[in-house]
């Protein structure tokens, strides 16, 4: 019963990279190579891709979360039905991302990250908290004193370690980003889950709500939003990032949600006489996060750098124990034509940062999409 | 066509309710409450009486939205506290509104003359070098802080190399003001060095604000290109044996522009919220700059007509764009 829509489904899935493939090797668009050379190393890559290439897969998400959908049952590119050992998406995912630089490279820079995050205040040469270097600063003729032995990379204006402040920095940096990011994600499954689950009203308020928080630019919403408290802290920092991010999980998770509605394994389950709330969070959640978590990979980025640029407007965390990059970044502004290696560092920081998370999530959003196989 | 602008003005109007509703609450749970905030610590209590009264706060809730819309609708949202000292708050908004419009149009006018022609290079090359470089590219003009871009720029053409003024909109030329936008005044009274100073003063901004819609419609341009390559009206044209040049510039290239005209709407946000960085930095006097002093001064009358109308404009540039998308591709009208 199951699987006889999914039979009449696989040749609509099997078609377009049949199609897209035929004129890439001999097909009017090989006009578009300039060189017979670059056709035949078309080719080359095309049999290359065939020949490790995965069958393509019918389920529509993450196999095995429901009855109803068969993920032993793969499709050929050719259409043949064959019985497979069932390949889940993100299974089919990590085979491509496995040999993807890209993604390697994204992978490593966070996993650094991550570990020198956790084992910090043990990496740190020197307490990030106390100014060793104080009777050097002169706020008059040298505000920041360089580098020299024990300090590689000299101190900021209060006689601290720059560096141990950048590898301690890196422990909140990841805090607040994976706060906030969280909290986005948290509030936009809710409201997403409420849109995409029962449609009508519910629907049409939640996305006019959506609608006018995507309407704000977000900067200017996070300044709204820590407007409200009378002290900026960290919390006000986290708060206000978190909340420019729920329209855009709650919008991304609806249309996934409201995708599945229609889509076979939920007729089934519903066929079958399964209420509302099972099909909601067994059947239609599991399969609509994919998506939702690697975009929740690129909102670290977007907080972290959200995170500095609130700083810099003075809405950071003004507790400097606790030093964070962002607030590094933002605070070293006065000095910024005098010694600028204050914000270069942390900038540098962040941007290496930024761009491992980035390159990790654009690379796994591009292994999950079955349209980028072509 | 015609239903289809009506529908969409409804639900303009249903957004800028409903955002008028949340500023309310939001000037209400603001610390101090809004008498502090619109009037400013040093309000006389006689003065704070007056504006209780006038703001109708001993009224039920609903009758001081009702009162409160009255008031927005009039364009009356108080004065402001330090922005401009004493003047309208919308007055304000109005007076540094043609700088942000001036500035916005440069980045995306660069970030379009530059991204469209490397995202569509970059697809018809795929997986090469030009692609992957311009990948990394994009990704990069992603990770770095606006900020902190402006700064590198202003710290290398301003203040070590000097050619380009650090900061302002316009160098002090006596020149004569006509509609508030430089560069057109310029052109209209014929002091053509207002102009070029005037578009001196735009450049390192626009770059340094162009950098996110640059990474944006570079990667949309060079993933809708890779789509619409594989489309079956491409493969007709060339079997119909049209020239590559026709191919390209009419079937490709303007299909592929679909999408990324939606997404150059939607870019007026996060250039908005740019130009608060960008503008603070180069001390440039625009509405980014003003949403920043209004803010750490705690203008809140300034502050709550910038906020309503920056997300007034970004709907209203998304209708347009939208408008723009069912002329241009007549297939969105009848969904």
């Amino acid at each position: 019963m199951t699987e006889s829509p999914k039979n009449t489904e696989s040749p609509k899935n099997t078609e377009s990279p049949k199609n897209t493939e035929t004129p890439k090797s001999t097909g009017p668009l090989a006009r578009y190579r300039d060189s017979r050379k670059e056709r035949i190393d078309a080719l080359a890559q095309l049999s290359a891709r065939d020949r490790s290439a995965e069958p393509v897969q019918v389920t529509t998400g993450a196999g095995g979360t429901g009855p109803a959908t068969p993920d032993h049952l793969t499709v050929t590119e050719s259409g043949a039905i064959q019985e497979a050992p069932g390949v889940s998406l993100w299974a089919s995912a990590w085979r491509r991302l496995r040999r993807n630089p890209v993604f390697i490279v994204g992978a490593v820079i966070t996993a650094v990250f991550v570990v020198v995050a956790v084992f910090a205040p043990w990496l740190a040469p020197k307490d990030p908290t106390i100014g060793y270097l104080i009777d050097e600063v002169r706020p008059q003729t040298n505000p920041v004193p360089g580098p020299q032995p024990g300090f590689p990379l000299g101190a900021d204006d209060r006689g601290r370690d720059l560096l141990s402040r950048l590898i301690v920095g890196s422990r909140q940096t990841l805090i607040v980003g994976v706060l906030a990011t969280l909290g986005g994600f948290v509030g936009g499954l809710i409201l997403g889950t409420l849109a995409g689950a029962f449609g009508g009203w519910v629907d049409s308020f939640v996305m006019r709500l959506v609608d006018v928080m995507l309407s704000i630019p977000s900067l200017i919403l996070a300044l709204s939003i820590s407007a409200l408290a009378s002290e900026p802290s960290q919390w006000t920092l986290i708060i206000a990032i978190g909340v420019v991010q729920i329209p855009i999980f709650a919008r991304l998770l609806r249309g996934s949600l409201l995708a599945q509605r229609s889509s076979d394994h939920v007729l089934a389950a519903r066929a079958l006489g399964i209420r509302r709330g099972p099909i909601i969070f067994r059947h239609m959640l599991p399969n609509a996060l994919a998506p939702v978590i690697v975009q929740a990979t690129l909102m670290l980025a977007v907080a972290i750098i959200d995170a500095a640029a609130l700083s810099f407007l003075g809405l950071g965390n003004p507790d400097q124990r606790i030093p964070e990059w962002g607030q590094m970044l933002g605070q070293s502004r006065q000095f910024f034509y005098s010694h600028p290696q204050l914000a270069i560092y942390p900038a540098i920081c962040i941007i290496i940062v930024a761009l491992g998370f980035t390159l990790m999530g654009e690379s796994t959003r591009e292994a999950l999409d079955p349209r980028s196989r072509r | 066509m015609l239903r289809f602008i009506v529908r969409r003005m409804v639900q303009l109007i249903g957004v800028v309710l409903v955002l008028s509703l949340l500023l309310f609450f939001w000037l209400r749970s603001l610390p101090g409450g809004p008498i502090n905030a619109l009037l400013g610590d040093r309000a006389t209590p006689e003065q704070q009486e007056q504006l209780e009264q006038l703001l109708g706060l001993d009224q039920p809730l609903y009758v001081q939205y009702l009162r409160y819309m009255g008031r927005a609708l009039q364009g009356e949202f108080g004065s402001s506290s330090s922005v401009i000292p004493g003047t309208d708050a919308f007055d304000v908004f109005l007076s540094r509104f043609p700088a942000t419009i001036e500035l916005a149009f440069f980045s995306v006018t660069l970030a379009i003359i530059t991204a469209i022609p490397l995202g569509y290079f970059a697809a018809r090359r795929r997986g090469r070098a030009v692609d992957n470089i311009s990948i990394v590219a994009s990704l990069v003009g992603i990770a770095v802080p606006v900020f902190f871009l402006a700064f590198l720029l202003k710290y290398y053409f301003s203040v070590k190399l000097g050619w380009l003024p650090v900061s302002g909109r316009q160098a002090n030329l006596g020149c004569t003001r006509v509609t508030n936008f430089f560069i057109l005044d310029g052109l209209l009274t014929r002091e053509f060095d207002c102009s070029v100073s005037a578009v001196k003063h735009l450049i390192l901004p626009s770059i340094a604000l162009a950098s996110i819609p640059f990474a944006v419609v570079f990667r949309i341009t060079r993933a809708s290109v890779l789509d619409v390559l594989h489309e079956d009206y491409v493969r007709t044209a060339e079997a119909k044996g049209l020239t590559a040049r026709v191919i390209r510039g009419r079937h490709v290239l303007r299909n592929a522009m679909l999408p990324v005209l939606t997404i150059v709407g939607l870019q007026v946000g996060a250039l908005l919220a740019g130009a608060v960085l960008t503008e603070t930095v180069f001390s440039f006097p625009g509405i980014g700059e003003a949403l920043a002093l209004s803010f750490s001064a705690r203008d809140y009358a300034v502050l709550q007509i910038l906020i309503l109308m920056s997300a007034v404009v970004f709907v209203v540039v998304n209708l347009v764009v939208d408008i723009l998308y069912a002329v241009v591709d007549p297939r969105v009208r009848t969904s």
